[in-house]
């Protein structure tokens, strides 16, 4: 799968199917500071990401009132 | 995982809530119910209002300004163009084409045009961070404009994590004066301010972020480039950490704050007077924000430029 994140802008290549939550905690960061978005929809922690699949993993963190 | 309201398939988890919800029910029932309380609870404003919203493209000010408008509540923009490059320049124009999909009026203001610098060469004063001079002068010009344009109360999109942390780094420091202050509702304690309202305040951070990208919102994803590695970014990723070890500390923190905390930090009691140069709010005799403009305008070296409008 390809995962793309951001703040930098960046790209993993990881081996799929694995479980949303599993990815988040694979790369490293928290569940509570990111959505991860296929097609613009959202998944949640227990949805599957499938091998062919390109995710985007967003920070939802900001430093001010965006 | 099913939507603990309809049953239909859950996107989004809510762990402080014990819940999680389909995009409808999400948007339409969890969300807005909690915007709808916070107005309710604090007394905010009402629909015969007239509520300016500070937009800067991100994430909470625009969810806040569809929520408001979706709610009944009569809520224009108020975009300040800060002059931090292309950063300033993307932001800008999400505003401008949200505020035509919204169908309601944006007012723009140039920084530069109107206090005589940009945030990028605030940064070349040593004396005060960059973030400072920023939220100084958003907070003036937001103030400014919304007294000028005679609107009730001037709406931010701070939300649940920003109010706790910046409770968290008022505890840390014993900031008492600014404990004593915060709240989802800042009363106009002088002619020349106007009243200021945090609708977001019991919505999550991650929570708004879901709103939009349910809503379809493209709201500006990048960070400001100036922003990184602030002091309150720390401060919510250690938060983020004790969140996830225990869902709800966020929400116990701030809420048991409010309900039982605050009233130990009594307002100071100082009489605010009129600024000498520009008429906002002081304790003393010129404002802060004519103090900072004076400094950068002679450190960008630029003429010194009235302020207003």
């Amino acid at each position: 799968m390809i995962v793309k994140l951001r703040n930098p802008d960046r790209q993993l290549d990881l081996a799929g199917p694995l479980r949303v939550d599993a990815l988040v905690k694979r790369c490293g960061l928290h569940p509570n500071a990111v959505l991860v978005i296929r097609d613009r929809d959202l998944l949640a922690g227990d949805d599957t990401v499938g091998d062919e699949d390109t995710v985007e993993i967003r920070p939802v963190i900001s430093g001010g009132a965006g | 995982m099913k939507c603990t309201r309809c049953k239909s398939r859950a996107v989004v988890d809510v762990p402080r809530a014990n819940a999680h919800f389909c995009g409808g029910c999400f948007t339409d029932s969890y969300v807005s119910n909690l915007v709808l309380k916070a107005i309710k609870h604090d007394d905010m404003c009402s629909r015969s209002d007239r509520i300016l919203v500070a937009v800067s493209g991100g994430k909470d000010s625009l969810a806040l300004w569809q929520l408001l408008t979706d709610l009944g509540y009569q809520a224009d923009g108020l975009y300040v163009g800060l002059g931090i490059g292309g950063y300033s320049d993307r932001s800008g124009v999400v505003c401008r084409d949200f505020a035509e999909t919204l169908g309601r009026e944006l007012i723009t203001v140039d920084l530069e045009e109107y206090a005589g610098y940009t945030i990028p060469e605030a940064a070349k004063n040593k004396r005060r961070p960059a973030c400072a001079t920023c939220g100084l002068s958003k907070r003036h010009v937001f103030n400014a404009i919304a007294r000028e344009l005679g609107y009730d109360a001037l709406a931010t999109g701070h939300n649940l994590d920003d109010e706790v942390a910046v409770l968290f780094g008022n505890v840390l420091r014993w900031e008492t004066d600014y404990l004593s202050r915060q709240s989802p509702v800042l009363e106009s304690t002088h002619p020349s301010l106007v009243r200021k309202i945090k609708p977001l305040y019991r919505v999550a951070e991650r929570e708004t972020a879901a709103y939009c990208v349910i809503k379809g919102i493209d709201y500006v994803v990048e960070e400001c480039p100036l922003v990184a590695g602030n002091t309150q970014m720390k401060f919510k990723s250690a938060l983020d950490a004790l969140e996830e070890a225990s869902p709800g500390t966020k929400h116990s923190f701030l809420f048991g704050f409010l309900e039982k905390g605050k009233e130990l930090f009594p307002p100071d009691g100082v009489e605010l007077r009129a600024c000498t140069r520009c008429g906002s709010a002081t304790p003393g005799e010129v404002c802060a924000f004519c103090k900072a403009q004076a400094i950068l305008v002679q450190i960008t070296a630029r003429p010194t430029v009235e302020v207003g409008l």
